[in-house]
C-alpha cells in the first residue's frame, strides 16, 4: 500500500482532468507500473520524479493513450485516453525525434497544428500566428527559419515545447523537457509551464532535476514501479520516501541543491 | 539543334518521353519519403515483388501496369502486416515476402520461354516499347499517387519525423504508414515498364538522395528531387536512343552521375570553406 500520508489537496472546485484507478501497465507483458491511482484536477502543475525505469514515461503514455493498460480504468478530459487528442499535447523524449530531417523550425512548430487542420489543408494564417506566438513564448522567435539540424539540445527542447504550445492544449504532458537544457533555459521553461498552469492549463512534467521540482512544482509524484508518494515538494526531503523512490541510487541531498537554486 | 530534336519526330519516342517524365515526377515525390525514412530496401523488394503481377498480366493479356500495381501494393501491405504481427524485424519480413513473390515470377517466366524477348523488357526496362494504352494507365496512376500525396503530405511528414508525437496528436501512424506503402507500390508499378524491375529502386532513391545532399528544407528536397529525376529521364532516353542501349540503364546511369557530381561538388565546397 503506497504511503499517501502527505497528499496535498487539489483544488476540489476544479473539474477532474485525469483519473486513474488501479492501473497496471508496461510493455510486452512486462509490468512497469502497478496499482496506480491518480486524480489530477484542472490547473494543477505536477512533477513526476523517479529513477530511469521507474515508470514516469509509462504513466505519461497511458494518459496520452499511446499505451493501453493491462488493468484498471483511465479517464482523460472526461473520456477514454486517445479520444481527445486535439485537447492535449505530448512532448516525447527528444531522442525519439528525427533531428536530421531537412526541416525548418517553423515546420516543426506548425506540426502542432496538423491535427486541427485535417488532411489536404496547408497551414492557415491562424496556424502561422499560433506557431509564431508559441516560438515567442519559448524565446525562440529568432530561430523560426533555422534548419533543425543546426540546433543545440536546449534549442531542440524549446522548439518541441513551442510545438506543444502551438496546439493550445488544455492538458500538457511533457517527458523530460529539461534534458540537455542549460539551467537558465530550464528555469525559463519551468516558469512558463507554471504560468500556463496558473492560467487553467493542466501540466504534468517528468524530470530528474529535484532542485527545479522544489522550486517550481506545488505537487510531486514520486515513482518507483508505481506511485510511491504523492504530495507537495516537501516529500523530497523525506528520507523514507526518497529511499523507496530511488532505492540505493539516491541523488545527492536535494535540500542543498534547492537552497543553492533559490540563492 | 536539329540533331537533338530528330528523335522527337517518332511517336514512340514522344510516348517514351512522356512516360519517363511521369515516372520521374511520381518516383521523386514518393522517393522523398523513401529516403527520409530509410526505405530503400523496401522499395527494391516491392519492385521485385511486382514481377509476378507483370508476368501474369502479360500472360492473360491485360495492362501490365495493372498487374504490377496489384502485386506491388499487395506485397507492400503484406510486408507491413507481417512486420507488425509476426514480431519479426521489418527487413526480415521484407526478405521473406519479396523473395517469395519474385520466385513466383521466376517460375512463371521460365515456363513461358517463347515470350522471353518481351518479358526481358520488364526486367530491364523498355521505355521505347510503351504503347498508348500503357501510357494512359500510367498517367492515371501517376495522377492518383500525386494527388494522394498532396492531400496527406503534412500528416506524412509529421508521422515520419516524430511518430510518437504524431500518434499523441491523434494521427494514426499505422494508417499513414500503410498509405505510404501503397503509394510506393503504385509508384513502382508505373515505373516498371520504363526502368525495369531491377533498377526501379534507383528512381525512388537516387533523385531524392541527390537533393538531400544539399537541401536545407523540404521544399528544396522535393524540388531538387523532381529536377534530378526529370533531367535524368529525359537525358537518359535521348542517350539510349543514340547509343541504342536499354532505357532503364541509361536513365539510372544519368541519375547516378548527377549524384556523384553533386556529392563531389559539395565535398570540394566544404573543404574550401574548412580551409578558408
Amino acid at each position: 500500500m503506497p504511503d499517501l500520508a502527505r497528499v496535498s489537496s487539489p483544488p476540489v472546485s476544479e473539474p477532474v482532468v485525469i483519473e486513474l484507478r488501479g492501473v497496471r501497465a508496461g510493455y510486452d507483458g512486462r509490468t512497469v507500473i502497478d496499482n496506480v491511482d491518480l486524480t489530477v484536477r484542472r490547473g494543477e502543475f505536477v512533477a513526476l520524479v523517479g529513477a530511469n525505469g521507474a515508470g514516469k514515461s509509462t504513466l505519461l503514455k497511458v494518459i496520452v493513450g499511446l499505451l493501453r493498460p493491462y488493468e484498471g480504468s483511465v479517464s482523460v478530459l472526461g473520456s477514454a485516453p486517445g479520444t481527445s487528442a486535439r485537447r492535449l499535447a505530448y512532448l516525447p523524449q527528444a531522442e525519439t525525434v528525427h533531428w536530421d530531417y531537412p526541416l525548418r523550425v517553423e515546420d516543426v512548430v506548425l506540426m502542432g497544428r496538423v491535427a486541427h487542420a485535417g488532411p489536404g489543408r496547408g497551414p492557415s494564417s491562424v496556424d502561422r500566428d499560433a506557431a509564431r506566438s508559441a516560438l515567442g513564448r519559448v524565446q525562440a522567435d529568432d530561430l523560426m527559419q533555422r534548419p533543425i539540424q543546426a540546433l543545440s539540445g536546449g534549442q531542440r527542447q524549446r522548439i518541441l515545447l513551442a510545438r506543444t504550445l502551438a496546439s493550445d492544449p488544455e492538458l500538457l504532458l511533457l517527458d523530460e523537457p529539461a534534458t540537455g537544457v542549460d539551467p537558465a533555459t530550464e528555469e525559463q521553461l519551468m516558469s512558463l509551464l507554471g504560468d500556463l498552469a496558473s492560467h487553467g492549463r493542466t501540466v504534468l512534467v517528468s524530470t530528474h532535476d529535484l532542485a527545479s521540482v522544489m522550486a517550481h512544482f506545488p505537487r510531486v509524484l514520486a515513482m518507483n514501479g508505481g506511485i510511491v508518494a504523492d504530495g507537495d515538494a516537501s516529500i523530497l526531503r523525506d528520507d523514507a520516501i526518497l529511499r523507496r523512490t530511488y532505492g540505493g541510487h539516491r541523488p545527492g541531498a536535494p535540500q542543498h541543491i534547492a537552497d543553492e537554486h533559490h540563492a | 539543334m536539329p540533331d537533338l530534336l530528330e528523335p522527337l519526330q517518332y511517336a514512340f519516342v514522344q510516348r517514351a518521353l512522356l512516360a519517363a517524365v511521369l515516372v520521374a515526377l511520381v518516383c521523386a515525390s514518393v522517393g522523398v519519403f523513401v529516403v527520409l525514412r530509410g526505405l530503400a530496401f523496401l522499395g527494391d523488394a516491392i519492385a521485385h515483388a511486382a514481377f509476378p503481377g507483370v508476368v501474369i498480366a502479360f500472360l492473360v493479356k491485360i495492362n501490365i501496369v495493372i498487374g504490377g500495381s496489384i502485386a506491388a501494393v499487395a506485397s507492400a501491405l503484406a510486408i507491413g502486416a507481417v512486420a507488425r504481427r509476426s514480431g519479426l524485424k521489418e527487413d526480415t519480413a521484407i526478405g521473406v515476402v519479396f523473395s517469395g513473390m519474385f520466385a513466383i515470377g521466376i517460375v512463371l517466366f521460365s515456363s513461358i520461354r517463347t515470350y522471353t524477348g518481351d518479358l526481358l523488357g520488364i526486367l530491364f526496362g523498355d521505355v521505347l516499347g510503351v504503347s498508348a494504352d500503357q501510357l494512359m494507365v500510367a498517367a492515371i496512376t501517376a495522377a492518383v499517387v500525386l494527388v494522394a500525396l498532396w492531400i496527406i503530405w503534412r500528416q506524412l511528414v509529421f508521422v515520419s519525423f516524430d511518430p510518437i508525437g504524431a500518434a499523441a496528436a491523434g494521427l494514426s501512424t499505422v494508417r499513414y504508414d500503410t498509405l505510404l506503402l501503397g503509394l510506393i507500390g503504385l509508384a513502382i508499378a508505373v515505373s516498371v515498364q520504363i526502368v525495369g524491375v531491377v533498377l526501379v529502386v534507383a528512381m525512388l532513391v537516387t533523385p531524392a538522395a541527390t537533393a538531400r545532399l544539399l537541401a536545407q528544407d523540404l521544399r528544396a528536397l522535393v524540388v531538387g528531387a523532381l529536377l534530378v529525376a526529370v533531367l535524368s529521364s529525359v537525358a537518359g532516353i535521348w542517350l539510349s536512343y543514340y547509343i541504342n542501349a536499354a532505357s532503364g540503364g541509361t536513365i539510372v546511369l544519368v541519375a547516378t552521375t548527377l549524384f556523384g557530381l553533386v556529392w563531389t561538388g559539395r565535398t570540394i565546397a566544404r573543404s574550401r570553406v574548412a580551409a578558408a
